[in-house]
């Protein structure tokens, strides 16, 4: 079933698919253990003439056991997770390349610093709903949005954060492999929610530095 | 008329009114017994699930052959539909319609409305609620906001698009969705229903704590009437909660307040907190009374007591607390701070431990049994095992990071279905065709009831299942048409067999309508105790006449000692004296 997940291009990606794994293989045996359990009580202790049903109210040994076997094993998976939640979301790396995205119904507006590396100057460059980013590099998109909630989903690099009115938010990625990905809205935002979606570019490096020259050949 | 006026008029002198005639519009329509108010909130339920069953299939439809004509949908006209291809904002109306009444309309008003009225004062042997013309009130200002609700199909604009969660700021200002008096209606409706969800949990909890008949202790009462009372507490806590932030959407879009609009310097994600703050409460008061319905029935059926009565009441007690702490967890990519989510994430995780317990002691409670596989039981295994699934298809979104991508898929969509259909509707079909012989004096049919089961269970799974694989392939939920994507278009093929599934789904419910009116008719008289169960509504003649019980039974025992030893049948009731436990009492 796991084979469905896209191809993951992010540093981060494994790190998230080792987890839904884990918690693939560790929910996937509890159902069958429990599945493989019903089903055998469920032909054994079928009526039959003659075989009266055990008369007992429970037992007090199982009860601690199966309330402490799932809790630590929750409380694990937490641990476990909040590692890389940390990583993805509660820290952001050193910034090699800004972004801001800006989203509206139905379109990501993005906005590249220019070589100044600065947002909000006057070599800035506007594009709708192309993101182009250059291979290997850490990328920290500055999230906006003009109207409602909108979310911003990189399936390919297991990236989704919502963009809010009102306030900026920062979400980084680092590609792994050059090409191009679909960037869709994963957010309710209005009738033409089905169909916001953009392009993110990974180039390798000569063709970003290529891209660079090509929208500020000044620089 | 002049009927219901006379006893109108007579009423005052009547002071044990356990024995009047009642009229026509006293005794159907304006009852204040608590078992035709249950009537009342099942064939509201009922009509509404046809209702919202259809918008699912118009939207399934949509998700397989999208932007294509939908049959027999030629008759609905603009804007909605034109000439039977659906137009976005209408698909957008349709899945915000259909959470929103399979939520408010169905399951909350058959398993809280229906079975609470019903079984509440059977089982703790009462003669009715304590507050019958409050209850009367419940329902009827419930029915007024059904129809408050549907009204918003005819306004100009359409109806509220914004989803059941209604995030602001897209419902709070009218331009982001073109819906002007549809978001309103729905904010309205959904004020009106948590006044009638108030007066009912008011009910519920006065009834249980005042009204058990003597010796029905609350560690003697069936799991089914704790899980009552606990919903009903998180009802009368939670609601208020909905009801303030769906007046403060009001005022955002009606009198120029900016308590979401950042434009104001109000703040978006207030609206998720207010919202989820209710709504997590709420998910478990559309589950826990399934698993109160499902426990007593593995009992009755498996012909043991329920295996760990004291784990079972605690885990629900547990699950009712952490439900208040757990509300971020549907905001984990919002925007919120990281450290919240690992807080919610912690919290998360420890609510399914409660729901852990309740699973191994069904299991227990199966183990060594005697099972009879009747409609009503196997559709509460088909709860317990679908339970299941939903139960640990939640751990995946527990997980933040895991949920950073899972978030807003389908993958969620097919968890809340695994819980809400697999749990709470099989949980809901399991209590009609058990306790319909106390409700309607007649049995329904094994035959039909069995032919419905099936090919319901088997189509369910085949439905809801395959959603677990669009949402590992990224398919975004409040999608009209996912062949836009490039990389939706290669699950297409799942989309087509889950729409097919879906069809199938909708047809299998044919042979329960069939049985449900047909038994209501021509079905087998019932007695008094079909099942042979030890709970009280079984000691009331079936139907039960106003005022239940010939006299008040006196309860000797918990409500699950089947196979006790200490008797020769296979069943004791609990308010059946034995001599030994009569000494027990007096001690």
């Amino acid at each position: 079933m796991m084979s469905w997940l896209p191809e993951n291009v992010s540093t981060y990606g494994k790190d998230i698919d080792r987890l839904f794994y884990l918690i693939y293989y560790i929910t996937g045996a509890t159902f069958l253990l429990v599945a493989v359990t019903m089903v055998a009580f469920l032909i054994l202790y079928r009526h039959r003439e003659g075989r009266p049903a055990r008369y007992t109210h429970g037992n007090t040994t199982l009860e601690i056991i199966w309330t402490i076997v799932p809790a630590v094993i929750l409380v694990v998976l937490s641990f476990m997770s909040q590692a890389t939640w940390g990583h993805v979301k509660g820290h952001m790396p050193p910034a090699d390349v800004h972004v801001q995205v800006t989203a509206k119904q139905f379109n990501w507006e993005v906005t590249y610093p220019g070589p100044d590396g600065k947002l909000g100057t006057q070599d800035d460059l506007e594009m709708e709903n192309e993101v182009h980013v250059p291979v290997n590099k850490v990328i920290i998109v500055h999230l906006k949005s003009k109207d409602v909630i909108h979310s911003f989903f990189l399936p390919n690099f297991r990236l989704k954060q919502d963009a809010v009115p009102g306030r900026e938010i920062q979400a980084w990625f680092q590609a792994t492999k050059p090409g191009r990905y679909e960037l869709p809205c994963a957010e309710l935002c209005g009738f033409g929610h089905s169909g916001m979606r953009g392009w993110v570019y990974v180039h390798p490096a000569d063709e970003y530095d290529k891209w660079v020259k090509e929208h500020w050949p000044s620089a | 008329m002049s009927d219901a006026m006379s006893v109108a008029a007579t009423a005052t002198h009547v002071e044990h009114v356990g024995h009047e005639k009642l009229g026509f519009v006293r005794t159907y329509i304006f009852s204040t017994d608590h078992k035709m108010i249950a009537r009342q909130f099942l064939f509201l339920g009922l009509f509404m699930m046809i209702l919202g069953g259809l918008m699912a299939l118009m939207i399934r439809w949509e998700l397989a052959w999208p932007e294509t004509q939908v049959p027999g949908t030629r008759w609905i006209p603009e804007p909605f539909m034109t000439d039977g291809y659906m137009n976005p904002s209408f698909y957008n109306q349709l899945f915000t319609m259909h959470a929103t009444i399979m939520v408010f309309f169905v399951v909350m008003p058959i398993l809280v409305g229906c079975f609470g009225n019903l079984l509440i004062p059977l089982m703790i042997g009462a003669r009715d609620m304590a507050f019958p013309v409050l209850n009367m009130l419940s329902f009827w200002v419930g029915a007024v906001s059904g129809v408050v609700m549907l009204a918003g199909f005819f306004v100009p604009g359409g109806h509220a698009a914004g989803g059941w969660t209604s995030y602001a700021p897209l419902t709070a200002v009218t331009q982001y969705t073109g819906v002007n008096w549809g978001q309103n209606i729905w904010c309205i409706s959904l004020i009106i229903l948590g006044i009638s969800s108030l007066m009912g949990s008011i009910n519920y909890i006065t009834t249980i704590v005042n009204m058990r008949a003597p010796g029905m202790t609350f560690f003697r009462m069936p799991l089914v009437i704790w899980s009552l009372f606990i919903v009903a507490i998180l009802l009368l806590l939670a609601l208020p909660v909905l009801t303030s932030a769906l007046a403060m959407l009001l005022l955002d879009r009606m009198a120029g307040t900016s308590f979401f609009l950042p434009a104001g310097g109000g703040e978006p994600l207030l609206w998720q907190h207010l919202f989820w703050f209710f709504g997590h409460p709420e998910v478990y008061i559309l589950i826990l009374p399934a698993m109160g319905i499902g426990s007593d029935i593995l009992a009755v059926f498996a012909r043991k007591p329920i295996f760990g009565y004291r784990a079972m009441a605690f885990s629900m007690i547990g699950i009712a607390f952490l439900s208040w702490i757990v509300w971020g967890h549907h905001m984990f990519q919002s925007g919120m701070s990281p450290a919240l989510g690992t807080g919610f994430m912690i919290s998360t995780m420890v609510i399914a431990v409660p729901s852990a317990i309740k699973t191994f002691n069904w299991l227990g409670t199966l183990w060594g049994g005697s099972i009879r596989y009747t409609t009503p039981m196997l559709n509460a295994l088909a709860f317990v095992s679908m339970f299941v699934i939903g139960g640990l298809s939640g751990i995946y979104m527990a997980s933040t990071p895991v949920d950073i991508f899972i978030h807003d898929t389908y993958y969620i969509v097919a968890h809340i279905h695994y819980v809400v259909f697999g749990g709470s509707v099989f949980g809901i079909f399991a209590a009609i065709y058990y306790w319909f012989p106390k409700m309607f004096g007649r049995m329904m049919n094994e035959t039909l009831g069995k032919i419905h089961f099936w090919p319901t269970f088997i189509a369910f799974n085949c439905t809801f299942f395959p959603m677990h694989i669009l949402g590992i392939g990224g398919h975004m939920r409040r999608i009209y048409n996912p062949m836009q994507y490039e990389f939706l278009q290669p699950l297409q093929p799942v989309n087509v067999f889950i729409t097919v599934s879906a069809i199938g789904l909708g047809l299998a419910q044919i042979p329960f309508v069939i049985n449900f009116f047909w038994s209501l008719f021509a079905g087998k008289k019932a007695e008094r105790n079909p099942w042979k169960a030890n709970t009280l509504e079984w000691v009331a003649p079936s139907p039960p006449p106003h005022g239940n019980f010939d006299t008040i039974p006196v309860v000797y025992r918990g409500p699950y000692e089947y196979s006790s030893p200490e008797v020769a049948e296979d069943y004791l009731p609990q308010n059946r004296p034995l001599v030994s436990a009569q000494v027990a009492a007096a001690h």
